[in-house]
């Protein structure tokens, strides 16, 4: 799948820019892409490295566990095959209390390390199983709460009040979840 | 409004405070936990390096080619059809690419129309409830070597689709149009 998409993009790309005669523009893509990579991963260098050092004080001392054992009913009907006390369990804990707080930085080692985790329950390497498509479907649903920044630009652009999308962003956000995770479970079912 | 930018200024560092704390009580060696997982993280940083420079090229590819240009004229007749804002049409697919692309086109928005116009509120709820599904999709799949995504896709694509017409629809309820 993520081969198609990827294939389909640069082709696709390629193919639309030839007959637009917008190569020269591609061509710039090109290169200003891996740059513009290399120095997302240098901001991101920074910031994940201090989060996952936080994250581990927070494993540590045990306070993961804490919350883990606190979402125990949400885990148990999200992630059956995940059992108990797993890492796994962990960590998403960890990324979903994250992004709750829209602290999407923390959010993604705890994410990629309940991958990690998750990838150790898999039998077939290369094949995702039911708890990695249910992770990642609420990891994009959105969880966030209040997205700060999208408050920060309707200010700057004079808002009289910011904020008042704050309540329906919360309840789309809620809708947006809930039937991911009814869509996933109903996928899970059917194969 | 205030309140709340108060305390999304308060997120970060209560919650460092909370857990080093935490940490503190539990007596865990405090630094030295710090910096094994901060070498764990930087790790987790090159390792998904490669990832993230071929996602953004083809992402940047992809714009620059025009395709995408050329999806979003054609869904927005559609999208007209349908009763949907034909200028949050772009906004909607986009968002599911770059956030930072999708960035660009909300703050057109706020300048074309205002913040607090239907489309500047729309656009704000849609930001706020959609997710960039191929840049999470790819990251987290590839970090582990997964090539078959199931029905990974289709639920996230679906759970966007929800929150665009949620956005819609809410804002209508809320401030009329």
């Amino acid at each position: 799948m993520l081969d198609a998409i990827w294939g389909f993009f640069i082709i696709g790309g390629i193919l639309t820019a030839a007959a637009l005669g917008r190569m020269d523009m591609v061509t710039a893509a090109v290169l200003s892409g891996g740059k513009s990579a290399v120095e997302l991963a240098i901001t991101m260098a920074g910031v994940i490295a201090m989060w996952s050092g936080i994250l581990k004080i927070a494993e540590k001392g045990g306070m993961i566990d804490i919350l883990a054992e606190k979402l125990t009913p949400a885990m148990d009907f999200l992630f059956p095959s995940v059992p108990r006390h797993h890492k796994a369990r962990q960590y998403i804990a960890a990324n979903f209390a994250a992004n709750f707080l829209g602290l999407g930085w923390a959010a993604t080692p705890a994410g990629l390390m309940a991958m990690k985790e998750l990838q150790k329950l898999n039998r077939e390497k290369d094949r995702a199983t039911g708890a990695m498509c249910m992770f990642l479907t609420i990891n994009m649903s959105s969880l966030q709460l209040v997205t700060v920044n999208i408050l920060a630009y309707r200010t700057e652009f004079g808002s009289a009040a910011p904020a008042e999308i704050v309540g329906i962003g919360i309840a789309a956000t809620f809708m947006t979840t809930l039937v991911g995770i009814i869509v996933a479970k109903i996928m899970d079912r059917t194969g | 409004m205030r309140l709340l930018l108060v305390i999304s200024d308060f997120i970060i560092p209560v919650t460092v405070l909370f857990i080093v704390c935490f940490g503190c009580l539990k007596r865990v060696k405090l630094y030295e936990t710090f910096l094994e997982g901060a070498k764990d993280g930087l790790k987790t940083v090159v390792d998904i390096l490669p990832t993230l420079i071929g996602l953004i090229v083809a992402v940047e590819v992809f714009r620059a080619g025009g395709l995408l240009d050329i999806m979003t004229n054609l869904i927005r007749p559609l999208a007209d059809r349908c009763g949907f804002p034909a200028e949050l049409a772009p906004l909607s697919l986009i968002r599911l690419v770059s956030s930072s692309a999708a960035t660009g086109l909300l703050l057109d928005i706020f300048q074309n129309f205002g913040p607090d116009s239907f489309l500047g509120r729309v656009s704000s709820v849609m930001m706020s409830c959609t997710e960039t599904v191929f840049y999470t999709m790819s990251l987290y799949f590839l970090s582990i070597g997964i090539r078959k995504t199931r029905y990974t896709l289709p639920c996230a694509l679906v759970a966007n689709f929800v929150g665009v017409i949620a956005a819609v629809v809410l804002v209508q309820m809320a401030f009329g149009k």
